[in-house]
């Protein structure tokens, strides 16, 4: 990975002018380094990692295995692609092993989510089964711990 | 009859004469504040690599808790020579010259002790680690130090040494990368020196604990020098580079007889390294460096920030290319190091240590540690701007 990009996924807020010193170039350079990965698609976005543990309106998560029938042409991307336009869908992915799509959804409530599957996913054609988790805490995410150890217990001075 | 004696009366007069380090009486002022910014501490801001953690762990269960052989585990010590073979390309024999010492600390003072006889000299670059000096004099023998300057980017010069040579010098103390300078040495200064310690008969003893941290220009060791190794006692250990300052784990490479000497002390002062400690070891070198290079990338773009930022301030910072440190001069404020310090800890709670902490050499200068988070470097750089505003 560039370092550049190492350095956004680490801090996004992190200044043009403190990336810059810190590769050695200007400002100038990193803006337009940024603005082009912006253009190729190679960011897609910044955003801050929440909490969940610690956000009272953070809503339910859950992950569901889908298991799904794969088409003659396009296999499973055609169905993906549906399921991934609905809002509740954070990720999504394609998966080796047991069952076919990694979902990650949000919803208000248990209520909410236990919806989204039965009315949403379940009547979908070419779905065969799903099975649903909900996440009950968060330990560490992208890889953050979420209760950090980051307090400094050093020695303010030392030799 | 003699009058009777106090307390104090029992202390060793050569011990009476060693003052305290600098860095202790700036660590008394600081250690009593809240939210101090500190830029002097002399360890990394990472934890130890959790797989290190984990196999610490598992030694716990195992019961790993007795006495090693006073050299060390054989397992680590053959870690230890495998690691100075790849990294060096010098061989030692892992059974009779490796030693596993408590820390680089232990191993400077038992290699000191080893060869120093009451009046012997020995040489040692300045600004340095406090440690130097002091264990000299605890050895009975006489710190010579030896300036390095700012034009030379605080690399050691044979031409300095030369004048600082007696008939009774016996050692050359060295410590590239440096601390606190950052200082490295190239290919050339290490021949130099390796020839200078031949031609006056001297035996070297070289703390490379920073040798992982060097950032740009290669790794230069005494070790790599064939000619040099009947003379050489080359110290190396984990604290820096694996974040492992808290295990207390170093170790020694040099011919068995030394090594046999050292020994000597050690299993008297000593007995061996925490066992706990030496399993960690183990599995910092065998587990590939993979952690150290993601430590060592950060540490990098951190020192490009800060010495940028101070030049940008005004003032002079050289770019060292090794350790954690920046030592950028304070000679344009018309403070002195220990005035800038305190002036600026008291009005914008802002640690770095006084150069001169360092040896007297270091007068005028600071020392910055990067090895905090970005945050507060950034922090420390925008109340140095206000402070020197001010001034």
């Amino acid at each position: 990975m560039d370092l550049l990009l190492k350095m956004l996924k680490e801090n996004a807020r992190e200044t043009d002018a403190a990336l810059a010193k810190q590769l050695g170039t200007t400002e100038e350079d990193v803006k337009a380094r940024v603005a082009a990965y912006e253009r190729e698609g190679v960011i897609r976005g910044f955003h801050a990692l929440i909490n969940p543990n610690r956000d009272e309106g953070m809503s339910v998560r859950a992950v569901i295995e889908l298991r799904v029938r794969p088409e003659r042409e396009g296999g499973f991307d055609r169905l993906a692609t549906r399921v991934s336009k609905f809002p509740q869908v954070e990720a999504l992915f394609l998966m080796s092993g047991g069952f076919d799509l990694l979902l990650f959804v949000k919803g208000k409530n248990l209520k909410e989510v236990a919806e989204f599957v039965s009315v949403g996913l379940a009547t979908l054609d070419g779905v065969i089964s799903s099975e649903t988790h909900f996440m009950l805490k968060t330990y560490k995410d992208q890889d953050v711990l979420m209760e950090s150890e980051d307090h400094d217990d050093r020695l303010q001075v030392c030799p | 009859m003699t009058d009777s004696k106090s307390a104090p009366d029992f202390i060793a007069p050569h011990l009476r004469g060693i003052p305290k380090s600098g860095i202790r009486d700036f660590f008394e002022i600081v250690a009593g504040r809240k939210d101090v910014i500190s830029l002097g501490i002399g360890e990394p801001d990472f934890k130890t690599p959790w797989h290190i953690r984990e196999r610490t762990i598992s030694a716990l269960e195992q019961g790993v808790t007795r006495y090693t052989s006073n050299f060390g585990s054989p397992e680590l010590r053959k870690a230890i020579a495998a690691y100075m073979e790849v990294s060096f390309k010098a061989a030692y024999d892992w059974e009779r010259e490796t030693l596993v010492t408590v820390g680089v600390s232990e191993a400077l003072d038992i290699a000191l002790r080893s060869v120093l006889s009451p009046g012997d000299e020995v040489l040692y670059h300045e600004p340095s680690f406090v440690a130097y000096a002091p264990l000299v004099s605890m050895a009975h023998a006489v710190p010579v130090p030896v300036r390095t300057y700012r034009r030379d980017d605080f690399r050691l010069t044979v031409a300095e040494l030369e004048k600082a040579v007696t008939s009774r010098t016996r050692v050359l103390l060295l410590n590239f990368p440096n601390n606190p300078t950052g200082a490295t040495l190239t290919h050339a200064d290490t021949q130099a020196l390796a020839d200078f310690a031949i031609r006056h008969n001297l035996l070297v003893i070289s703390d490379e604990v920073y040798s992982e941290l060097t950032y740009e220009g290669g790794r230069h060791s005494m070790a790599a020098i064939p000619r040099l190794r009947d003379r050489l006692v080359l110290l190396n250990g984990f604290s820096k580079a694996w974040s492992m300052t808290g295990f207390r784990l170093g170790y020694a490479c040099a011919p068995a007889p030394l090594i046999d000497a050292m020994t000597k002390i050690h299993q008297y002062c000593m007995m061996c390294a925490s066992s706990i400690s030496q399993c960690a070891g183990v599995e910092a070198l065998s587990a590939g460096d993979e952690d150290i290079a993601d430590m060592r990338e950060s540490y990098r773009l951190r020192r490009n920030y800060l010495v940028g930022a101070l030049n940008d301030l005004g003032l002079d910072c050289f770019m060292p290319r090794g350790a954690f440190y920046v030592f950028p001069s304070i000679a344009a404020t018309g403070l002195s190091s220990y005035d800038f310090a305190m002036r600026f800890l008291d009005a914008h709670d802002v640690a770095c240590v006084p150069g001169d902490a360092f040896g007297a050499s270091g007068a005028g200068y600071l020392r910055c540690c990067y090895a905090t988070s970005m945050e507060q470097l950034k922090e420390a750089m925008s109340r140095l701007q206000a402070f020197l505003k001010k001034l």
